[in-house]
């Protein structure tokens, strides 16, 4: 067990930052320190265009093997990447749905015609992804879907029906992945189905959510008939669930590393304001400061623990707890930016509701203890699988 | 980069926690904290026979193993998890660093290797000041005094909370020059020297704490640990080193608390069903198993630090860091964790029988020993934002309307 990296890694380091410095200039400037949890609704075609200018470099799908046109670099390296990458104030990436969830997915169980298709426009930063799981019937319950997809042999096509809600960057996406039900009549896990179907349709309507803090990173998407080929499957029909599930996986890998430097870099901003306007020599907020800090440590080391941990066929203890502590983390982080503002922080830059970066980070961290399986359900969660505590006894549908 | 046990050291783990099972069951507790000395010495002698962990990170000049800060926290660990009363923490985690980092290669040659061969227990004594700077476990708490004389030096003062100080063959204890401030540590062997040890019945059954009293003590030159004028950095880097190993301990304590509490909610059966099976006790689990992993990446955080100052590669002030930060999460999960514990086993979690008392009892007294969670996290905030002026408080603050 040791934390400090090789020399060849260090060497490594070198390089990333020093591409970083000649290249995150010019028009791409301003994108610094932009597009992350909050801002993810800001410069998004700069932002993609920086993306394929990181794509030309070899430096989007780090972490893919070499064979499948990623970099193949180790997880040390990998490790290295993010940290320069925040460093700089490498921009959130657009294409992370696509680059951290579907290509890993592909990789593990598309067909070889599917990487062939899916993959390139992964790498080069051209086509963008969502993912189409949660419904308004199905959330923290979400084997609960109700999208129905039909395979129609006349035009060899599946044929959808439903709606997906809460699509992050859908308005941005080319592609979603939706969880649909392939079996009439069927309920729960069973008979779900992995579907790769393109947004840009008359079948397809994608409509904004206005969240809480006046943005919208969110969306309704509506399946009326909306169509994708027959050969747009994951793995088999009924297979979904499992495939779903896999893809979860993927949110606790390295790409939780890059959601942690962005996290630095937010908690830095909130030591830097505190230092200039004095709220430093409270020392209630310093010991709140210092429990954040404290805080992101402990998660850097849930997810060194989680990359350095060669048995992923079981999930260990830090991944179960991740999402619990990260969601707590941040959303106290938020609460924290707004008290060391103080009486400035309940002024807006402008009308009619522009937030700053600190007032978007207090509002939009309100939502992170609920997406991606909320808080109560990753207690059950930890309670079930890492405790072996039973399930609560379920009361018979009527 | 490689955040995880090698095969050594699982196996380490292993075996430790397989023996400590064996030698610290509840009743084996029970016995050694109503010795004198607060362990079991043929259990201790096992331990340094047949473990070898008295020798951790004694280098292998001196007959040690060598091995680093990480080995020393899973051992830890593993202890915390028996509660296993044993003057480890002492000798270990306190003396020998303190040797390791003060004293000169004659008194090293003499001491560390004695205490490789488990012939001697240790211990470090150094909160000699009033109670407000005692809370700080630091240099700051250190008022005993020691003027050079004539072929050593002489000491007065008192050392408060000396843990396992009343059983120690080798004391160290840390004074202060009242002519330049400057702190040097001495070791002195107690049945041989006229120094008062004063056991105190103690709120922790299993961990004895002492008040040592020296009335112009003469200790000889061959006493005075090492020839820096001023040992103050030293003292720091001491306890810092410390702080993680009890830190590891602590860790070690909540997993226990967790493992009975949801083995009795599981067994426990009302309203028909276990109590495990109730949303709002599971999630109460999951909260501990969430804390417990925090104190888990913590400790192994701070001890690959601590190894990697060892070697040089991190700074003082990075080490001071990580074990600030292992000790006040450490100190908060377990005391969070024997509190829900208690509440989680009901009626029975209050009795003298069952163990959770013992870890609750523990759980109060790691979290003061070596500094509080606050105190940690205020040189944690000073590391992030520099030291403020703290104002002077006032005790004269009129409460009348």
């Amino acid at each position: 067990m040791k934390l400090t990296f090789s020399h060849e890694d260090e060497l490594f380091r070198q390089e990333i930052a020093q591409w970083l410095s000649d290249n995150l200039i010019g028009e791409y400037e301003q994108l610094k320190f932009r597009g992350g949890p909050g801002d993810e609704h800001m410069f998004p075609n700069e932002r993609k265009r920086w993306e394929q200018h990181l794509a030309a470099a070899g430096w989007l799908c780090i972490g893919w093997p070499r064979e499948f046109g990623g970099r193949g670099l180790t997880i040390n390296q990998q490790v290295i990447f993010h940290e320069e990458y925040a460093r700089a104030g490498g921009p959130g990436l657009v294409g992370h749905i696509g680059i951290g969830l579907l290509g890993p997915t592909l990789l593990q169980f598309g067909s070889k015609e599917q990487q062939q298709r899916f993959l390139p426009g992964i790498l080069k930063g051209t086509e963008y992804w969502c993912q189409g799981y949660s419904e308004p019937g199905a959330g923290s319950d979400l084997a609960n879907v109700a999208t129905k997809a039909r395979l129609d042999e006349t035009d060899n096509c599946w044929h959808i029906q439903g709606q997906k809600v809460w699509t992050s960057l859908a308005h941005e996406a080319d592609w979603c992945f939706v969880l649909a039900r392939t079996e009439q009549g069927s309920t729960g896990h069973h008979s779900l189905s992995f579907l790769l179907v393109p947004l840009d349709q008359p079948g397809v309507d994608i409509r904004p959510i206005t969240q809480l803090t006046g943005t919208s990173e969110f969306n309704e998407v509506f399946f009326d008939d909306a169509v994708t080929d027959a050969a747009n499957i994951v793995g088999k029909p009924g297979e979904g669930w499992r495939i779903a599930m896999a893809l979860l996986g993927h949110e606790r890998g390295v790409s939780t590393l890059g959601q942690q430097m962005q996290f630095s870099n937010e908690l830095n901003e909130i030591i830097r304001i505190a230092i200039s306007n004095g709220a430093a020599s409270d020392p209630h907020i310093r010991d709140r400061i210092a429990r954040a800090w404290e805080g992101l440590v402990v998660m850097r080391h849930h997810a060194l623990r989680m990359l350095s941990n060669p048995n992923q066929s079981q999930q260990p203890p830090e991944a179960l707890v991740y999402k619990l502590h990260w969601s707590s983390w941040h959303a106290e982080l938020g609460k924290l930016a707004m008290d060391v503002l103080g009486p400035e922080g309940l002024e807006l830059n402008a009308a009619p509701y522009q937030l700053s970066r600190l007032q978007s980070l207090y509002l939009f961290s309100r939502a992170d203890t609920i997406y991606g399986g909320s808080n109560e359900i990753q207690r059950n969660i930890i309670a079930e699988r890492a405790l072996g505590m039973p399930k609560e006894p379920r009361t018979k549908s009527a | 980069m490689e955040f995880a046990f090698t095969q050594e050291q699982r196996m380490i783990m292993d075996m430790a926690q397989d023996f400590l099972t064996e030698i610290s069951p509840s009743d084996k507790i029970r016995e050694a904290m109503a010795t004198d000395r607060g362990y079991i010495t043929e259990l201790w002698q096992r331990v340094c026979e047949e473990m070898c962990w008295q020798a951790i990170t004694i280098p292998e000049q001196y007959g040690g193993l060598g091995l680093g800060y990480v080995e020393q926290a899973i051992v830890m660990e593993q202890m915390g998890k028996q509660l296993f009363c044993s003057p480890f923490l002492a000798t270990q985690a306190l003396a020998t660093n303190a040797l390791l980092l003060c004293a000169n290669e004659q008194q090293k040659q003499r001491w560390l290797t004695e205490l490789a061969q488990g012939k001697i227990t240790a211990s470090l004594g150094w909160l000699s000041g009033s109670s407000l700077q005692n809370r700080h476990w630091g240099s700051q708490s250190v008022q005993a005094s020691f003027t050079l004389c004539e072929g050593g030096a002489i000491l007065n003062g008192e050392w408060q909370q000396v843990v396992d100080g009343h059983s120690c063959d080798l004391l160290i204890v840390a004074a202060r020059s009242p002519a330049n401030g400057h702190i040097k540590l001495f070791a002195v062997e107690p049945k041989a020297c006229q120094i008062q040890r004063l056991p105190l019945p103690t709120l922790d059954q299993t961990r004895q704490l002492s008040r040592i009293i020296a009335t112009q003590l003469f200790v000889p030159e061959s006493g005075i640990l090492g020839a820096q004028p001023d040992q103050r950095k030293e003292l720091e880097l001491i306890l810092s080193l410390a702080r993680i190993a009890l830190a590891a301990e602590q860790t070690g304590g909540s997993a226990s608390t967790l493992t009975s509490s949801v083995d009795y909610l599981k067994e426990r059966v009302q309203f028909n069903r276990p109590l495990a099976s109730f949303q709002a006790l599971k999630h109460r689990a999951a909260d501990m198993k969430l804390e417990l992993e925090s104190a888990i990446s913590a400790v192994y955080y701070a001890a690959c630090i601590a190894d990697a100052w060892s070697q040089g590669a991190k700074s003082d002030s990075a080490l001071h860091r990580a074990a600030s930060m292992a000790k006040s999460v450490c100190s908060d999960t377990f005391t969070f964790c024997a509190q829900e514990a208690l509440q989680l086993h009901g009626g029975v979690g209050f009795t003298w029988e069952y163990d959770v008392h013992l870890y609750l009892k523990r759980a109060q007294s790691s979290a003061t020993l070596f500094g509080a969670a606050n105190i940690h996290r205020a040189r944690v905030a000073d590391s992030l934002l520099g030291p403020i002026e703290r104002q002077e408080t006032s005790y004269e603050t009129d409460l009348q309307p």
